[in-house]
């Protein structure tokens, strides 16, 4: 007959169709990674462009040293390393207290790059070891959000992410953080959790163990995975999705990981020790109890199953309140139960400014404001709620988790600024899920209301053949799922699949959507994608890739390049001797390690309030007491930062207000009234007498009015209060070209002290020679 | 009367589970033993903790939970290897096996290096 006859040729065609198609696609979607990958790397280089190949900021200095030293002398000296040059006169064990993931990855590539006789610099591979890892990161996005929702969702998650401000503002090449590689790191775990969960195979659930251990190793932040799995598994459990896979992908992690959480040193035995960690233990126990009553609820009948049940709650709730008091008396002997500073600033806002300040100052840790949610994320703002319907819409364990980790990541990411980049991801997941279900459905309905009828037919055998397929996987999964569900909704499942091919495609037909608003409607989602990358292109280029160590400003004159920073800190580097000291504010201490190659006193580790106090003390008090503290940590130099000459608002007075208060935190003579007036701190004539005589004050504006005669600050916009004043204790030795980084060196302490004697009787006869040559003339500074 | 009951059901309950127990095939019954085993070690363990006090608490943690850790791993075995779970009938025995002996040779190698 000729209709089974061409039905029968149709079918071979119809197959070698589709494999010819799956193929195809299977190609393009190689392509399209590709392009997602060199895209990302590119949009990050404008700062490579635009400045030079130099490293940002202050943080990435650091490691940039640590590079240095790793690649210099190995991995040896660089696990046992104490770094005397930075905290003098206390000190840094490197080793125990880095974090080693960048370092050591940047470190490999060099050395293999290197052995390969490809000869780049250490800076060069630090530079852009950031680009590179963001395009693995957007690889790892397409295979997480392949694994929720499919081949098309990945793609379009995978492409969001390579573009999204706020990822490119951690990640621009030369940004050399901790973050550039974590959040590489942090995807891939996810991705292989969720691959654990939908496959139960042990392969991946060790792969996710391993690159759990390389997040632990790389980023503090790794407590939010330690917290975020438990909780999905939880969740699990608390909605009836418990399985056998679940069991398989969370239990080996939690061994496992703990172990290898516990090799790195900075965590150390943190890692079953602090809270942060005893939600994956107690889940773990939850997980085995469970477990267990699946597992007898299995092997009895159901009249035995209830006899059990009442036997063990009544013993077991005894042991169980025995446990939990324990537990509850050892969590509340300690006064912060057990988290760790930071962690507590995260779950209570207001911890920081009322218990910490130094937590409080950083500017990163501050709560973000609405409009930086548009800069950051911008179109992903609005798609991300219909991605979190789309999530629903079957909802299985890995989208779940999706919609999981975007409300825990929105609500970190709205206590604290820097966590924006973690709510990144799951923006771009949840929006590229939403993104590709409204492609998907008006591609469908222009499919289905296209002209010719045999295309339609071919269609419709291809929908139904692929709507059969999916309605055995349905039954398929829902037998797998019955064991440990109540059987009700198996027979439902069942006894939906027969009518279920013809109504699907009856269905399909009918939820067509007409032809020209479909195709309007796909032409406004590109133009949306458009707006998308034009709006990341602008803030990758304008607003995310300035170096803060090079300023540059445009005037009618044409460009102007501030180089002050560098300037300073090889003037240290070339007139100084390579054991002075340099004290200055806790934020140029890593640059000054790094590039000047001088010992400080504080840096942006922030590890030692006290320390700081002691610098910050130092910088409000006036010239005496401050040459007395400096003179006892054996400070030759004193750095300060100045801009009130080319209006650079970052300077030293601006953050005089955190020295006052980290000082006063721990010297109580440092008291913040005194130096305000009406409340506000004041530079001009109404400032207190306490403010015009601190250090800070003095150091910054000494001979200030030589600049324009009048003194004018152009940060403040006030005229200075004092203007013509000599230094005691100190003596400027270097200003750089803008005024912007001001170096003064200690005056040594005189030999002879006129009047009391502090010093013993046999010391005065030696002196007294002296005293006559330089006793005339000259007003003696010292009293 | 309510506690003659109890106790008969307790009898009743206990007698049902070994009987359904004594059903289980001989592989799986093999696996049980080594997740027994290693419990127990791990309990040794911690009894001579609490005895002797935790100092080299690396040693301790890294004994403890290398037994917790193959007993965890023998229990995803034993589920994987069970031919009552539909999950896995397509995976044969061999692979998961092979599955095991990785996932414990990486924690063994951990457990080495963090002995100390």
């Amino acid at each position: 007959m000729a209709a089974p006859e061409s039905s029968a040729a149709a079918v071979p065609t119809l197959y070698t169709n589709n494999a010819l198609r799956n193929a195809f696609g299977g190609v393009l979607a190689f392509f399209i990674l590709l392009l997602i990958g060199v895209m990302a790397f590119s949009i990050r280089l404008f700062s490579v462009i635009k400045y030079e190949s130099v490293i940002h900021e202050f943080d990435p200095y650091f490691n940039y040293r640590v590079t240095q030293f790793l690649a210099k002398n190995g991995i040896y000296e660089f696990w046992n390393w104490f770094d005397d040059r930075t905290w003098y006169p206390l000190g840094r064990v490197i080793g125990g207290t880095v974090y080693p993931g960048l370092t050591l990855t940047a470190g490999t590539i060099w050395w293999l790059l290197n052995s390969l006789n490809i000869p780049l610099s250490v800076e060069t591979v630090c530079v852009f070891t950031a680009p590179i890892f963001s395009a693995f990161a957007s690889w790892a996005t397409y295979l997480l959000t392949k694994e929720v929702k499919g081949t098309g969702a990945g793609l379009t998650a995978a492409a969001l992410l390579a573009m999204v401000p706020s990822y490119i503002s951690r990640s621009v090449a030369g940004s050399y953080d901790n973050e550039a590689v974590a959040i590489f790191a942090l995807i891939f775990t996810f991705y292989l959790y969720i691959k654990t969960l939908n496959t139960g195979s042990l392969f991946y659930a060790t792969l996710n163990s391993i690159a759990y251990f390389y997040m632990v190793c790389s980023w503090g932040g790794y407590t939010f995975i330690i917290n975020l799995i438990p909780m999905h598994v939880l969740l699990c459990i608390v909605t009836g999705r418990f399985s056998s896979r679940l069991y398989i992908a969370y239990a080996p992690l939690v061994v496992l990981g703990t172990l290898l959480a516990a090799l790195v040193p900075v965590v150390g035995f943190n890692a079953v020790m602090t809270s942060e960690h005893f939600a994956s233990f107690l889940v773990f126990i939850i997980l085995h109890v469970v477990a267990f009553v699946y597992y007898i609820k299995g092997i009895l009948t159901p009249k035995m199953f209830k006899v059990a049940v009442t036997l063990v709650v009544s013993v077991g709730l005894a042991v169980c309140c025995a446990v939990i008091a324990v537990l509850v008396a050892l969590v509340a002997s300690s006064p912060t139960k057990g988290w760790s500073g930071r962690s507590l600033s995260l779950l209570d806002p207001t911890y920081a400014s009322k218990y910490i300040p130094i937590i409080a100052s950083v500017s990163e840790h501050q709560p973000p404001t609405w409009p930086s949610y548009f800069m950051d994320i911008n179109v992903l703002a609005f798609l991300v709620p219909a991605g979190i319907i789309a999530c629903f819409s079957p909802l299985s364990d890995a989208s779940s988790f999706v919609v999981l980790y975007i409300a825990t990541s929105v609500y970190f990411s709205g206590v604290m600024v820097r966590l924006m980049l973690v709510f990144a991801p799951a923006a771009c997941i949840t929006s590229g899920i939403a993104l590709s279900q409204a492609f998907d459905v008006f591609t469908r309905s222009i499919k289905f209301q296209l002209p010719g009828i045999a295309s339609n037919t071919e269609v419709d055998a291809a929908e139904t053949s692929s709507s059969t397929a999916e309605a055995q996987n349905d039954v398929e999964k829902s037998e797998e799922t019955s064991k440990n569900r109540p059987s009700k909704k198996s027979k439902k499942k069942e006894k939906e699949e027969k009518p279920l091919p013809k109504a699907k495609a009856e269905k399909k037909r009918l939820l067509a959507l007409p032809l020209d608003s479909s195709v309007i409607s796909l032409l406004l989602l590109i133009l949306l994608g458009a707006l998308y990358v034009v709006h990341c292109v602008w803030a990758a280029a304008e607003a995310y890739s300035a170096p803060s160590i090079v300023l540059t400003s445009r005037s009618h004159d044409g460009l102007h390049v501030f180089d002050d920073f560098r300037e300073a800190y090889a003037w240290l580097r070339h007139n100084t001797d390579v054991d002075d000291k340099v004290a200055s504010w806790w934020d140029y201490g890593y640059q000054t390690t790094a590039m000047a190659n001088r010992t400080v006193i504080v840096d942006n580790n922030t590890w030692n309030n006290t320390h700081i106090a002691t610098v910050g003390t130092a910088m409000s008090s006036p010239e005496k007491a401050a040459w007395e503290i400096f003179h006892s940590l054996d400070v030759k130099y004193v750095l300060v930062v100045f801009g009130g000459l080319v209006g650079y608002p970052s300077d030293d007075i601006n953050k005089f207000l955190w020295m006052v208060r980290i000082g006063g935190g721990v010297f109580p003579h440092i008291k913040e009234p005194d130096y305000l007036r009406d409340g506000q701190y004041r530079i001009d004539s109404q400032a207190t007498p306490t403010m015009l005589n601190c250090l800070m004050y003095k150091l910054s504006y000494y001979r200030f009015v030589e600049t324009d005669g009048k003194a004018f600050d152009r940060v403040r916009q006030t005229e200075i209060g004092k203007k013509y004043f000599k230094l005691t204790h100190f003596e400027e030795v270097f200003t750089t070209h803008h005024w912007m980084v001001r170096i003064y060196k200690l005056k040594p302490p005189k030999n002879r002290i006129r009047g009391k004697t502090k010093k013993p009787k046999t010391k005065t006869s030696t002196t007294s020679s002296r005293a006559k040559r330089s006793g005339t003339g000259k007003k003696n500074p010292w009293h | 009367m309510g506690r003659a009951s109890s106790k008969e059901d307790a009898g009743a309950l206990f007698h049902s589970l070994r009987s359904a127990y004594a059903a289980t095939p001989l592989n799986l019954k093999i696996i049980d033993l080594y997740v027994g085993f290693s419990i127990f070690t791990a309990l040794i363990q911690v009894v001579y903790m609490a005895i002797v006090g935790s100092f080299p608490f690396n040693s301790f943690l890294s004994g403890v939970l290398s037994c917790v850790g193959t007993a965890v791993l023998a229990v995803c075995l034993r589920i994987q290897v069970n031919k009552e779970n539909k999950e896995f009938k397509d995976l044969p025995p061999e692979r998961a096996f092979a599955d095991f002996v990785l996932c414990n040779l990486v924690l063994h190698l951990v457990i080495m290096n963090f002995l100390g």
